[in-house]
């Protein structure tokens, strides 16, 4: 019996490894809440200044893009991006930690509540627009959907592809995490189709996939899935969707020409916040993303740039 | 016999050090709990029980019912318990009883190596190649179900299920067989009829180890199960997604905002958690020591 007995241990420390993972981002936390970003990035001369940059998954890959392009011409500006989510970002510049929140939403009423009760004013800039596509799998012979078609589909009302003209199979639908900035925008525009008072939900066999990529893989081998995500993060092996505004109005298609015409009426803005208005490096570096060097990585990305 | 007097100490000043050590183990493990408790019991004060006990978890919008979450979890770790339970027991007999020594000695390192694949690797391999075999050969609308959540997980608790099923075979000893064979047995009739009713308490343990390997575990599920929050009640549930506990702790900690009630009722679903793994360990533990009464066991039959 003494076999069990060492067995038993690695499975304790198991046990402790697992709770001890759990409990590391409170104490993260806790650290990362005891530095207070200072001055706004402002250093003595000679020495980098860091600009700290957090929030949105959507636009990590934007920031990352824009920091790098602009600590080549600035090298006495480091700017350190990290991705978490809008609302990771937003709570960040309460929290005072970062000098710069990324968020693919508006900020919330109860959220600058809480920034007000700790002495942040956040501000905000408009800093690229995005496209929401919807994606199918490319057998899927649909082409086109009008917004009330996608409310019903998402919300479960419509469960087979028949009912929209399609083949006779059932509909998989796939979405990001409820929590990520992407779902809130979908959930209010296409879901609820733009009624604040409208309490309908996505269906409850809507699959949550953590990332971008889980998304992209089930749409493009499953040719029962519909799903969305950023214009960025299509990739050529998934069907992009034609939307209507309503039933008779032309399907259009998501790209920078539609988005700025105004016709493709999934669009959003990407926003970055500051605590009060921005001052010396940070307001340097954030006049350079709305430049036409800025906007130049916006357009690369797949993002779309400021009129 | 008398000792030195440095040995004594020596002696003296290791034991307390294991002791020490040994003691720690279940200081943390409290404490754990303690933290545990003490950031998720607001949940059960903010959130009304109605909510908690309700059809839908959507945090966003102010649901957090935990009955989707705890069927989730449930059917997913039954499923692979299904799965793991013949497949280890068998592996185990055919390593302990019947194959040749120097295939035991091939074979039980090899599934050492099992245990040690990361579960992130599994995952990956489960969401992009068995889930859409799965679909494809089952004719279900998707394969990110909670059939392929178990089939991950029994992969993942075969190595634990092997190795403590053989070691508990391993157990029983030699002159129950010989009694066995000597009465005219045969070799099947004496592994049936014996060896595993002997071997039943360790075998009972390894899949209690098992299950609460596989109850626990995150990343592969949260990569294989589509994590849709439904409470699996039809007779096809096991072939529909599911969203696990352990998957919405992980998905939904980073960006929650610290001390709100979704905050609170993340770790209150941990709580839950560690309650569900607590009395599994506790069954395991206590057929742990009944076997250890009993002397590995009666004959039955």
């Amino acid at each position: 019996m003494q076999a069990y007995r060492r067995r038993a241990v690695p499975y304790l420390l198991q046990a402790i490894w697992m709770l001890a993972l759990l409990s590391g981002p409170y104490v993260a936390g806790l650290c990362a809440c005891q530095r207070q970003v200072g001055d706004n990035g402002s250093t003595q001369p000679g020495a980098v200044a860091t600009v700290q940059n957090k929030g949105s998954d959507t636009m990590v890959n934007l920031a990352l893009a824009w920091a790098e392009a602009y600590a080549a011409e600035h090298p006495e500006v480091h700017i350190a991006v990290t991705g978490g989510g809008s609302g990771t970002g937003i709570a960040a510049l309460i929290n005072r930690t970062v000098d710069l929140a990324n968020a693919s939403r508006r900020i919330k009423d109860e959220e600058r509540a809480e920034a007000k009760n700790n002495g942040v004013e956040p501000v905000e800039h408009t800093v690229a627009g995005d496209a929401i596509a919807v994606v199918v799998h490319p057998s899927n012979p649909i082409s086109g959907l009008t917004i009330s078609e996608l409310s019903a589909v998402f919300s479960g009302k419509i469960s087979n592809w028949r009912e929209l003209g399609g083949e006779d199979r059932p509909i998989v639908l796939v979405s990001r995490e409820s929590n990520s900035g992407t779902h809130v925008f979908f959930l209010e525009t296409i879901v609820r189709q733009g009624r604040p008072e409208d309490k309908t939900l996505f269906s409850p066999d809507t699959l949550l996939m953590p990332s971008s990529e889980g998304i992209s893989s089930e749409v493009r081998q499953n040719p029962n899935a519909i799903g969305y995500d950023g214009l960025g993060y299509v990739t050529a092996d998934q069907k992009v969707l034609g939307v209507a505004s309503a039933s008779g109005k032309p399907y259009v298609l998501p790209s920078i020409e539609t988005v700025l015409d105004g016709s493709y009426p999934v669009a959003r803005a990407l926003y970055i916040y500051t605590n009060g208005e921005p001052q010396d490096k940070v307001r340097e570096y954030l006049d350079w993303i709305m430049s036409a060097d800025g906007q130049k990585i916006v357009k690369e990305l797949g993002f779309v740039p400021l009129p | 016999m008398k000792q030195p007097k440095t040995v004594r100490q020596n002696e003296w000043l290791i034991e307390t050090l294991i002791r020490l050590s040994g003691l720690s183990v279940i200081f943390f493990v409290a404490l754990i709990f303690v933290f545990l408790l003490g950031e998720g019991a607001p949940a059960f004060v903010k959130v009304p029980l109605s909510s908690l006990f309700g059809r839908r978890w959507y945090p966003t919008e102010g649901l957090f019912g935990t009955l989707p979450l705890l069927g989730g979890s449930l059917l997913v770790t039954l499923g692979a318990t299904v799965m793991a339970l013949p497949l280890g027991l068998a592996t185990a007999i055919f390593i302990r009883e019947l194959a040749p020594d120097w295939l035991r000695e091939v074979l039980k390192p090899l599934i050492e190596v099992l245990a040690g694949i990361p579960s992130v690797v599994l995952g990956f391999l489960g969401m992009t190649a068995i889930a859409p075999l799965v679909r494809e050969y089952l004719h279900v609308p998707t394969g990110l179900s909670a059939f392929t959540g178990s089939l991950m997980l029994a992969y993942m608790a075969l190595p634990t299920v092997i190795s403590v099923a053989e070691d508990a075979i391993d157990a029983v000893p030699k002159n129950y067989r010989d009694g066995a064979l000597a009465l005219g047995a045969t070799h099947w009739q004496t592994i049936w009829r014996v060896v595993l009713p002997a071997a039943r308490s360790g075998v009972l343990i390894a899949v209690m180890l098992g299950i609460g390997r596989a109850v626990g575990e995150t990343m592969a599920v949260m990569m294989v199960t589509g994590n849709a929050a439904r409470i699996p009640h039809e007779w096809d549930a096991l072939f529909r997604p599911v969203r696990t506990m352990t998957a919405t702790i992980a998905a939904e900690m980073g960006e929650v905002a610290q001390g709100s009630t979704h905050y609170s009722m993340l770790f209150a679903v941990g709580i839950l958690l560690f309650l569900l793994t607590f009395i599994i360990n506790a069954f395991a533990s206590a057929f742990m020591i009944r076997s250890r009464r009993g002397r590995g066991g009666r004959l039955v039959g």
